[in-house]
């Protein structure tokens, strides 16, 4: 592999490491704020019990997220250092202001939260949970702002003397509408994976029979949490998908392996064929009229094919290949897709139990929501390979093509090096979280405070 | 003053304030196995800045992201030119994080002396790395023509470079001892504060030559600066006032310490961002390296609107944790169930020590 490729493969495996912890922490950082608003309003002793429970899990992410964070901030002038001066005074605006605006908050209001259970009054304390909860998704919404930029370019020139972008618009950075929809759409997501999570747990401890009067609860939030936001999700996704069809049609046309323009375009849950030379896929299973409404939000809408895109991208910006990994997007695509229905299913059956008041009980419900954990992780994963994967072969869209970007000063052998060297850190930070999370999630809920004992003053396992 | 300039100074504050708010969390890691002796001074030392580490480390992604958006060219240099350093400083950060989450979530000591070392290690490395990396910035590495690092690794590793490294390391040693004097009791205040007198004369003499050699690298004559005076003399107080028990004065002592050091190699390298060793014309300067009038004028409203409030939250994050950490909170807890729940976690057989002892930090004062 080239160093070139090498650096891709660093950027995607460190991007998807990071971006397995980082849902779970916005999502569960809401979870928890909202279990200990509950706690804060009825008193109620379990709510209390189950913040601290899964606070811990909160911490347990928070920690790996955070610092495998760092990764990524850094690898844009270690790996990819043309990009990074081409592009840095947009690009970079965005991320500074996610450490000023969201970063700080987040992190000193957790220091706040964690260790100031009985120095703050309860109120404050309470208000400390819901600012890491705002300030984990405001930094989302500043790196989901740079990373749209690359998708779609908005609010720059390029300096004709320097051949460098400058920022002439700020309002249209951050108003960008594939920003707007991929924002929401990844805010929904992590709602979605940490009612997941957390479902699968409350499943875990309700199956085996302890406490009871603590996990229902914890299973029925879970669901109301779940419910509308799998919906929500699937709709915003679909908005999403016609704002990218139309700034980024190859990604769209790539996803649906659609060789030739069609009108009107059916959607295949199953083909043969369709990767990068084969250009008449076989339609085993497919929806008529499907692509059309998802990719331009009309019954009949046109959807390009890559043949006719790669001809006018040739046109516009000279020979070169323009078309993404065929593959990968109609694979990242499908299976993005199946994980959402699946959930879908999972957060359907569980309201229906919960409509009838057997929750608890539904052996086979308890059952496939524990399993169902790994379904927003595969969910996520794939939904972020189909967008960076569909932007190839540019690393900003239309400005600067990948293998441009990269940095000039690097050997093979050092990428190389480094890639081996986070594999393997990774590899083993990836064990020991899995393994602390199975025992956190799986053991007994800390006590129910007896009477006239202030319950925040033992509070276990949450500060070092 | 011009926008770039205001923005250099930005970024030497965003470094100077990682080092002084960081420097003493990181010292405390180097420290707390030295100062600790058993489990509960260690679990005593990590929980003086368990609250505060994580708010800290943030200072060093605003200073890498801002110098990103401000001095793309300077960010996109530095660090592809120091990518072996940063590599392994990453692995630092990342060991050095997870061990103050994983350390106590699993009762064994053997769990915990290996995140222990880790800690220790890691919180060692941090500083020198990043030494290695800011002193390049002035000593100069080779730089080609269209900005691009020409070296290899080798040339990273400038004698004055991991010189910068070595003096920042011991001026985190001395700001986490007279930090950890100022926040605990007993033993381990009088530990900490005996390391920090014995580590302030040699911490005084690296300044003292950092102070020169500074000025040297940069081709200014022998004579230090005002920075790099009040440096070296802030290291002298912090000296005195260590050995007499004034821990709170050490304590400013340090942090003045701190900042200039860190603040003299900047003063020492304007206009200038990074020194090309190949040629003086290819040297990376505020002004070849900086984005748009507009983009800076958009960061300079927003960082002078956000930089304010994030130093009043943190400065109340401080004043919140005030109190010193009492020994009596870290012992562990007496055997038995702590109270009339019998069914309790703390009493679990899978439980942790962070479960069984009571969680000190959140003690109410007495």
């Amino acid at each position: 592999m080239s160093q070139l490729d090498l650096a891709r493969v660093q950027f995607a495996m460190t991007s998807i490491y990071h971006f397995l912890f980082v849902p779970v922490t916005i999502g569960l950082g809401f979870l928890t704020a909202l279990l200990q608003t509950a706690w804060h309003r009825s008193g109620r002793p379990e709510y209390l019990r189950l913040t601290r429970f899964f606070g811990v899990l909160l911490l347990i992410n928070v920690a790996v997220a955070v610092v495998t964070g760092l990764v990524q901030e850094f690898q844009f002038g270690m790996d990819w250092s043309v990009y990074s001066r081409t592009v840095g005074g947009v690009f970079g605006a965005p991320l500074a202001m996610e450490g000023l605006a969201a970063f700080f908050l987040e992190s000193t209001f957790l220091g706040l939260w964690v260790f100031g259970w009985n120095k703050l009054g309860r109120r404050v304390h309470l208000a400390t949970i819901w600012a890491v909860a705002f300030g984990a998704m405001l930094s989302a919404a500043f790196i989901l702002a740079a990373n749209s930029w690359m998708q779609h370019p908005v609010g720059y020139k390029i300096n004709p003397a320097t051949g460098r972008a400058q920022l002439t618009d700020i309002w249209a950075v951050l108003t960008n509408p594939v920003f707007l929809w991929g924002y929401v759409h990844v805010l929904l997501a992590s709602l979605v994976t940490a009612s997941v999570v957390m479902l699968s747990i409350s499943a875990w401890q309700l199956r085996r029979g302890g406490a009871r009067a603590v996990f229902r609860p914890a299973a029925r939030l879970s669901l109301m949490v779940l419910a509308p936001s799998i919906i929500l999700a699937m709709f915003v996704g679909s908005e999403l998908g016609v704002v990218e069809g139309k700034y980024q049609p190859m990604k769209i046309a790539a996803a649906e392996a659609q060789w030739t323009t069609c009108q009107p375009c059916s959607f295949s849950l199953f083909q043969i064929g369709g990767g990068n030379d084969d250009k008449t896929p076989t339609q085993i299973i497919a929806i008529p009229h499907l692509l059309s409404l998802l990719a331009t939000n009309h019954w009949n809408g046109k959807v390009q094919g890559l043949t006719p895109l790669q001809n006018q991208y040739q046109q516009k910006y000279g020979p070169g290949n323009y078309v993404p990994n065929v593959f990968v997007q109609y694979w990242s695509m499908r299976i993005m897709a199946y994980a959402a229905g699946l959930i879908l299913i999972l957060a359907g059956w569980g309201v229906w139990l919960l409509y009838r008041k057997k929750l608890d009980r539904g052996k086979w419900f308890l059952r496939a929501a524990i399993w169902s954990a790994a379904l927003p992780f595969i969910m996520n994963t794939a939904g972020w390979l189909l967008t960076e994967s569909g932007r190839q072969p540019w690393i900003v869209q239309g400005v600067q093509l990948t293998r441009n970007g990269v940095s000039p000063s690097i050997s093979t052998a050092t990428v190389a090096t480094s890639l081996i060297v986070f594999l393997l850190l990774y590899g083993a930070l990836a064990v020991v979280d899995i393994v602390l999370m199975m025992r956190y999630a799986r053991r007994e809920i800390g006590p129910e405070p007896a009477a006239g004992d202030e319950p925040e003053v033992r509070l276990p396992a949450m500060t070092y | 003053m011009t926008l770039v300039s205001t923005w250099f100074i930005i970024i030497a504050a965003l470094w100077t304030g990682f080092f002084v708010l960081e420097g003493f969390d990181l010292g405390v890691g180097m420290l707390h196995d030295v100062v600790g002796h058993d489990e509960t001074g260690r679990r005593m030392a990590i929980n003086t800045i368990g609250p505060l580490w994580d708010g800290n480390e943030v200072w060093l992604v605003v200073a890498a992201a801002g110098m990103f958006s401000a001095f793309p060219g300077w960010y996109a240099t530095m660090f592809s030119a120091f990518y072996m350093v940063f590599i392994l400083l990453l692995v630092a950060l990342i060991v050095r994080g997870v061990s103050f989450e994983f350390r106590g979530k699993v009762d064994t000591d053997r769990w915990r002396r290996t995140w222990d070392i880790l800690l220790t290690v890691g919180s060692l490395l941090v500083p020198l790395l990043v030494g290695i990396g800011l002193g390049g910035l002035l000593q100069g590495v080779p730089i080609g023509k269209n900005q691009e690092f020409t070296g290899s690794l080798v040339d990273l590793l400038t004698p004055y470079g991991v010189f910068v490294g070595v003096t920042l390391v011991l001026l985190c040693i001395l700001h986490g001892a007279s930090f950890l004097a100022l926040k605990t009791t007993g033993d381990l205040r009088t530990r900490a504060t005996r390391l920090g007198g014995r580590i302030a004369p040699l911490t005084g003499l690296a300044v003292l030559a950092f102070a020169i050699w500074t000025h040297v690298a940069s081709g200014r004559g022998v004579l230090p600066n005002l920075f790099e005076i009040i440096a070296v003399l802030a290291v002298i107080g912090a000296a005195w006032a260590i050995r007499d028990g004034h821990e709170g004065w050490s304590f400013l002592a340090t942090t003045f310490a701190m900042a200039t050091t860190v603040l003299s190699i900047f003063v020492e390298l304007y206009p200038n961002v990074m020194v090309s060793s190949t040629s003086p014309a290819f040297n990376l300067t505020v002004h070849n390296t900086a984005s748009g009038s507009y983009s800076l004028k958009v960061m300079t409203v927003i960082a002078l609107v956000l930089l304010p409030i994030v130093v009043l939250y943190q400065g109340w994050t401080y004043h919140v944790f005030r109190q010193r950490l009492r020994t009596e909170d870290f012992q562990p807890a007496p055997t038995g169930p702590p109270g009339p729940d019998t069914k309790s976690d703390a009493a679990a057989p899978d439980s942790n020590g962070a479960q069984q002892a009571p969680p000190a930090a959140t003690r109410p004062p007495t």
